[in-house]
């Protein structure tokens, strides 16, 4: 696992600097002069040019910083940075000593939490949330996107329920789409209040080239959904979102998380999507992650993969069947039925994606989704390593 | 305390009980009932369960209400959000009656060089040009055809054998081109003909304008042959030459064979299904014969009934499913037709099984005299005497006049399935169509008396069987999800 953000990070002279700064790392000697005060330089045993806004060396290159002049501002990172390269954005608070990788070029994986509130209070919830003013963050994201490489195939954003931005998330996309204009876009969201023909409109009208809605629906059946959200009316309101996304020609994808209190209607689920939403863009079936809520939960979450092959099959096949687009995310090969295999993604973000010892001498490896690192709690009883590689 | 509601802190609403939404039900067997919805979604219920649906005596905590309720056959406080779904599915079932007439048939030619005895559209053996379409027929037919606002207009021609007047379909090809540079729609050509006289001009031509090719292929050698007589005995051999030559030239899939069920197909279901697997088909259309034409004259049309229909389909069915179960993809398009009603949100359109009936609306007939006709049939029966689906004249008669005409209307009205008798309540309709012309050929009425109808018992038959194999095998229900969803 990545880490991405830490609270002990040592600094030197920021005490005059605002609370927060948002700057993209170079380690370009011969980085424009122009753009050096803007920028972090990350030092590490080579020359150092001057100019630059601030110094960053890992701790165990924090030694050159000496070579500095001693008014220069600075940082020391735990070594557990040492993946950071040209290109990345970080946040840095002057204050505190905290420090968050916001954007790592190098990655397919880079998304931003636009918030910590939501409408939802989720059994599984991995990111749960809180019920505070931290509009602050909008001012951070917006700083960064100009920060990002004009080549990065793909940012998301998650929350929190972003939608709870109103005129900030639209905002957000239209800054996405002036300094972006060739990254696709993925939105995480409950598409509740996209149930408001108004919200969805003014959703459609930023007229982005490729903008995609994740929205999660974990029941046919509106109360059991309302009771996995834990949130009355939510199931109405989301397929009425969804409903508008559509009408305004929006992409949409249906998330459904699998576990204990969703996997027994998961056919039936299917079958609900095919006939109802059968103009959604894609349906993934995502295995559980052990963090956040769920750990208060897992007794009532908690089933072993393996068990609900029969369902998870009978739901992937019946919308494969009725040609639409099906993946399965965040399952390990060993415990999924082979019948489907072709659906499975290698789907958990590179900074928290983990192998377990059991993976050892396992052929399909490098084919395998793999686990995220909170696994470690709770992973099926049956994974074991894959002897023979499976025929193409 | 938990800051997290249990499960019954969101079934309150369920206390109040629950109102139905409109469905209809009709037996399946002995036991059991089969519920359809307005957006022709089905449930099949025991008996004394669907006493306590409809006596609202279903108790919530039921594993059928839960299924009940996300199909939309019945609605609780909880969620009011399957009104506007349902109504979602409705408008999408019934969107292609918007688009109005697709398919429009030039009978090109009533001549042609077989002689079978089951024709239903009494060709002419003699090579009069009386029995071909003229150059100005074929002009007004045009005018009219690209007067249907449909967005998508298919061209079939027809015979007779309508090679036999080539010369007039590269006409119609080419002015209908050169009238949709303006017009823009998605245009198709199809040929119906039986192969035996296509040479390398036509397949050039064929090539060129991107046409498919539809031929009569009854079976084996023997059967096929028997069915098809011409002179020499070889149909059979030039319809085989003639598919792998419009293969070879015009691509694998363009080329679609039809088959008629006779007295002498009955029995040989696997010889026939074989001869379409043998000569690289993805599929077959089990058709009966049809009560018009030749088939009547010569009564090859009552050498079977119902039931022996039946018999023989089923066996077919049976050993496609076997096919597709030891792993080989191959559809009996009849049934796949139907699974699509019955298994996706959308309409298949098939003009010979919808309500209202496709007479005109969905496709149309301009004969080789200049007559328009509701349907393929309806000039069928037209040249047994019967003009009652004679819908107007391409010279005398303006295109308003024609699909605005009470021969047209009428029909379609008086047969739409929802309002018949016994259709109405009946749980299979959403499944079927309306046939007015087979009701009038058979029972001399558009609506017809249904417990005498052989359209209503072969249907029925059908539905029920479907219904029943995909209920009892798993294995069976994805072959026929995935023959509902095959986009043809």
């Amino acid at each position: 696992m990545l880490t991405l953000s830490s609270r002990s990070v040592e600094s030197r002279n920021l005490s005059d600097s605002p609370a927060r700064i948002v700057m993209r790392v170079s380690d370009r000697q011969d980085r424009p002069r122009a753009l050096r005060s803007r920028e972090a330089f990350l030092v590490t045993n080579g020359d150092i040019p001057d100019g630059f806004g601030i110094y960053v060396a890992l701790a165990k290159d924090a030694k050159a910083l000496g070579s500095l002049p001693s008014q220069t501002k600075a940082m020391i990172l735990p070594d557990d940075f040492s993946y950071l390269a040209d290109g990345d954005v970080l946040r840095l608070w002057t204050k505190s000593n905290e420090v968050r990788v916001l954007y790592r070029r190098a990655s397919f994986h880079n998304h931003f939490l636009l918030t910590e509130r939501c409408n939802h209070y989720c059994l599984m919830c991995s990111q749960p949330p809180k019920n505070i003013d931290d509009s602050w963050i909008v001012d951070d994201v917006l700083a960064a996107i100009p920060l990002i490489d004009p080549s990065a195939q793909e940012i998301g954003f998650t929350g929190g329920e972003p939608t709870l931005l109103g005129d900030d998330l639209f905002r957000i996309l239209r800054t996405m789409k002036s300094y972006l204009p060739h990254t696709a876009i993925h939105i995480l969201s409950n598409g509740r209040l996209f149930a408001d023909p108004e919200f969805a409109k003014r959703y459609a009208d930023i007229r982005h080239f490729d903008m995609m809605v994740g929205i999660p629906i974990y029941s046919d059946v509106s109360t059991i959904h309302d009771y996995v959200v834990q949130a009355d009316g939510a199931f109405d309101e989301t397929i009425r979102g969804i409903l508008n996304l559509k009408r305004y020609g929006q992409k949409v994808e249906i998330r459904i998380v699998v576990h204990g209190q969703t996997y027994a209607r998961l056919p039936q689920l299917a079958e609900f999507i095919a006939r109802n939403l059968t103009f959604v863009d894609h349906v993934t079936f995502m295995g559980l992650e052990i963090t956040g809520f769920t750990r208060a939960n897992l007794d009532s979450l908690w089933i072993d993969p393996a068990d609900y092959q029969r369902e998870l099959y009978r739901a992937v096949s019946f919308l494969a069947d009725s040609q639409m687009h099906v993946s399965i995310y965040n399952h390990q090969l060993c415990v999924l039925d082979r019948r489907l295999w072709p659906f499975a993604r290698k789907s958990i973000s590179d900074w928290k994606n983990e192998y377990m010892p059991e993976c050892e001498g396992c052929r399909e490896k490098e084919n395998c989704g793999g686990f995220f690192a909170s696994a470690k709690i709770r992973y099926s009883d049956h994974i074991h390593p894959i002897a023979e590689v499976a025929a193409p | 305390m938990s800051k997290f509601q249990p499960l019954s802190a969101y079934q309150q609403p369920l206390a109040d009980g629950y109102q139905l939404l409109p469905f209809r039900f009709t037996s399946l067997n002995d036991s059991e009932y089969v519920l359809t919805n307005q957006a022709s979604e089905f449930i099949v219920l025991e008996r004394q369960t669907l006493e306590a649906v409809v006596r609202h005596q279903l108790p919530a905590t039921d594993r059928l209400y839960d299924d009940l309720k996300s199909k939309h056959f019945i609605i609780d406080g909880d969620s009011s959000v399957a009104t506007e779904l349902l109504a979602l599915k409705v408008r999408t079932k019934l969107k292609r009656l918007a688009d109005f007439t697709g398919l429009h048939i030039f009978v090109v030619s009533l001549r042609c060089e077989h002689s079978c005895p089951y024709c239903q559209v009494s060709r002419q053996s003699d090579d009069r040009l009386a029995f071909d379409m003229s150059v100005e027929t074929a002009e007004k037919s045009l005018a009219l055809v690209f007067r249907s606002p449909s967005p998508g207009i298919k061209i079939e021609f027809q015979g007779g054998e309508p090679l036999l007047n080539f010369p007039l379909i590269r006409h119609v090809v080419e002015r209908a081109e050169a009238l949709n540079l303006a017009q823009r729609r998605d245009l198709q050509f199809v040929i119906a003909t039986n192969l035996a006289v296509i040479n390398d001009e036509m397949l050039d031509f064929c090539g060129e304008h991107n046409i498919l090719i539809s031929t009569s292929l009854d079976g084996p050698a023997d059967l096929h042959n028997a069915n098809r007589p011409r002179p020499g005995h070889d149909s059979y051999e030039r319809a085989i030459e003639g598919i792998s030559k419009v293969r070879g030239a015009l691509g694998r899939d363009r080329v679609s064979a039809l088959m008629t069920t006779t007295k002498l197909s009955l029995g040989r279901v696997r010889d026939i299904v074989d001869e379409y697997v043998a000569q690289g088909f993805r599929g077959i259309f089990l058709r009966p014969m049809s009560p018009y034409g030749f088939a009547v004259k010569t009564k090859w049309f009552k050498a079977y009934d119902a039931d022996e229909w039946l018999e023989f389909y089923f066996a077919g069915l049976d050993y496609i499913l076997a096919l597709n179960r030891s792993g080989y993809p191959f559809t009996e398009f009849y049934a796949a037709t139907i699974l699509a009603k019955m298994l996706t949100p959308f309409e298949p359109g098939f003009v010979d099984l919808r309500s209202p009936a496709g007479t005109g609306i969905a496709a149309i007939v301009y004969n080789y005299d200049g007559d328009v006709y509701a349907s393929d049939e309806s000039r069928m029966l037209a040249e047994m005497g019967d003009k009652t689906f004679r819908i107007g004249n391409v010279h005398q008669d303006r295109y308003e006049d024609i699909i605005l005409s009470d021969a047209l209307l009428g029909p379609i009205e008086e047969s739409f399935a929802a309002s018949v008798p016994m259709c109405s309540d009946c749980a299979f309709e959403p499944f079927c169509g309306a046939d007015p012309v087979f009701h009038h050929a058979t029972q001399g009425d558009f609506v017809g008396r249904k417990p005498l109808s052989a359209f209503c018992e072969r249907n029925m038959a059908i539905f029920r069987r479907l219904i029943t194999l995909m209920r009892d095998d798993a294995e069976v229900r994805g072959i026929f999800v995935r023959w509902a969803n095959a986009r043809c």
